[in-house]
């Protein structure tokens, strides 16, 4: 059963050595066996938990719009919507960004600069995500509210077709500050990550281009991007997992509205943000559920988001031939 | 020819610019946020913050009871975590490098890695809560713990992987059993590594406020009791900030830096454990 029978060989089994050796050995496993377990764990607790939603609303819950604690109807479309969409605007920004840091940081930066600059991206990284929601709520949603939202909608919002997006009051909490707060969060994350794929790249593979006369542009866009462009890919889902399931960088300034409008300036609501606002207070077990139920949603959401990255991420590592 | 090389010179020109400024808007947004932190959180921070409880509305007070809660659950999470987190990540390692298992762990632990943290709250209150019948601190640890396996396992996988095989060879050419060779040998080539990982996983569950929302919940006076609902750094910050009193959001934002501080101290001293290593 365990791993350990191949050092217990030749009838020493009974020897002190060897049944140390297998109780270690069998701990490790036990330990081990924890970790999987836990995974296992999160997914049948929350199905269990979001039962009676489903049992109640059907494959209708993630449809509807309407959630009413009130008259007990819930639907998860809204807090869908809104996760869906701040990740959507978050990355928007934060990859194009993000990857301009990253070729900066391995081309153009100074050397002298490159490690301190590099660590301290990294360090950003680590910022947890709650420095980010207090300085959106008291610093970014009024700048918004007072500066960018108006221009938003006196220019863009006059356009046809688009302007739609930009239309109504300023409210400065809303869709698109959330989903410019969790740009800025992830923004650190992409950029070491991005870094750190590029520096895999062969130092001959650019000496070759720039012998054959590459401006620098020209080597990252059809050299270095494409030779890690699937590991690229696989650090941009893992960001996008992040920004799908954060909560507190979104949930002071989202505005926590159960409804879907057209205007990213209006208010929303993201799953994480409709569990950590709601959760103490549903009073019945149906809104309970209900919320389990979110929860179970964006578990599977972010679980098929992250398990593409982990793919794409490992294919890079079989061809680099660590 | 020429004008092509000139149009070449330009767009590379173009985009270097470009990538220039998107790291000089990047870190420019980001220091401002820090600038702003530690401008707001300097102007709260004084004794009180340290010696008196989370006061009410409009009175003087302090974090104590925010602070030693959220000590006291790190250290915990930590306790249980991390022996969890390094057996795994040596199964892994050693004695089932090669197997099927570890395959799948090493996915699932990547999963747990980045799983969002509320749903380790919402798993935590389904199994610690609910069958408990109330908020405690002790549920607040374990799903603190469940953050931390994860960094141990990985950064303990990781450390053990580099140590070379011939390091291991010698050990049980002396006759020593593999657990011992584990322990002496392994461990302590690996061991720089393996206190980074736990000391990052302490940065990261420092900070982490949704999985304590409804496990540890809050608390506005001072407990040590694990069976009870405990206050913590993170969840005093959220309720202050989003309260209309001008008090409580100052306490917020001292808050908010010390655990910036604590977050970018224990990142740093856990580069340091690296580097020392990397030179001797």
């Amino acid at each position: 059963m365990t791993a350990t029978t191949d050092y217990e060989s030749g009838g020493r089994a009974a020897h002190p050595a060897a049944r140390s050796d297998r109780v270690f050995g069998t701990l490790t496993l036990a330990a081990a066996v924890i970790v999987l377990l836990t995974l296992l764990g999160v997914f049948v607790s929350l199905v269990m938990g979001a039962w009676p939603a489903f049992h109640e609303f059907g494959a209708k819950f993630l449809v509807t719009e309407k959630w009413n604690p009130v008259t007990e109807k819930f639907g998860a479309l809204a807090p869908l919507y809104g996760t869906v969409i701040t990740s959507v605007i978050a990355m928007l920004i934060a990859v194009p960004v993000g990857l301009g840091i990253a070729i900066f940081l391995t081309e153009t930066c100074p050397r002298p600069l490159r490690r301190p600059l590099g660590i301290a991206i990294e360090l950003l990284a680590g910022i947890p995500s709650i420095i980010y929601g207090i300085w959106g709520l008291f610093v970014f949603a009024p700048f918004m509210q007072k500066v960018v939202q108006p221009a938003l909608i006196a220019t863009l919002g006059k356009l046809p077709l688009i302007g739609d997006l930009f239309a109504g009051p300023p409210y400065g909490i809303g869709i698109l500050t959330a989903g410019l707060i969790l740009a800025m969060m992830v923004l650190p994350f992409i950029a070491s990550l991005a870094r750190d794929i590029f520096l895999t790249v062969p130092d001959m593979l650019r000496e070759s281009a720039y012998g054959l006369g590459m401006t620098r542009w020209e080597v990252n866009r059809h050299i270095v991007i494409p030779h890690v462009r699937t590991a690229l890919v696989g650090g941009v889902m893992l960001a996008l997992g992040r920004a799908l399931g954060e909560t507190m960088a979104v949930t002071f300034v989202i505005g926590n509205a159960h409804r879907i409008t057209t205007s990213i300036l209006q208010p929303g609501t993201t799953i994480s943000a409709a569990i950590a606002n709601e959760f103490t207070e549903a009073t019945t077990p149906l809104y309970t559920a209900s919320l389990v139920a979110l929860g179970l949603v964006l578990f599977i959401l972010t679980f098929i988001v992250l398990a593409a990255a982990q793919w794409m991420l490992r294919r890079m590592k079989a061809k680099a031939g660590v | 020819m020429q004008a092509r090389m000139t149009r070449r010179k330009a767009v590379n020109a173009l985009m270097m610019a470009l990538s220039t400024g998107a790291a000089g808007l990047g870190l420019l947004v980001l220091a401002l946020i820090l600038a702003h932190l530690i401008f707001k959180g300097a102007g709260a921070l004084n004794l009180a913050v340290f010696t008196q409880d989370t006061p009410s509305p409009n009175d003087v007070g302090g974090l104590r009871n925010a602070i030693v809660g959220s000590l006291i659950m790190s250290v915990i999470a930590v306790a249980i975590g991390t022996p969890i987190g390094i057996l795994a990540g040596t199964y892994m390692a050693e004695y089932g490098r090669f197997t099927k298992l570890t395959k799948v762990i090493r996915f699932v632990n990547d999963i747990l890695l980045s799983a969002p943290s509320i749903i380790v709250g919402l798993f935590v209150y389904q199994m610690l809560v609910v069958t408990l019948g109330h908020f405690s601190a002790l549920a607040g640890s374990v799903a603190l713990a469940i953050l931390v396996v994860p960094i141990v396992v990985r950064t303990t996988e990781d450390m053990l992987l580099l140590v070379p095989d011939t390091l291991r060879e010698a050990g049980l050419a002396m006759g020593a059993p593999r657990w011992l060779v584990i322990r002496q040998i392994a461990y302590k080539a690996a061991r720089a590594g393996m206190v980074t990982g736990v000391l990052l996983a302490i940065a990261r569950i420092s900070g982490e406020t949704a999985p304590l929302l409804f496990t540890a919940l809050s608390n506005n006076f001072f407990s040590a009791d694990l069976t009870r609902p405990m206050a913590s750094l993170p969840i005093t910050i959220f309720q202050f900030a989003l309260s209309p009193y001008d008090n409580w959001q100052a306490l917020a934002w001292a808050g908010a830096l010390l655990i910036t501080v604590a977050v970018l101290a224990l990142s740093i001293i856990a580069r340091l454990v690296t580097s020392k290593k990397d030179k001797s």
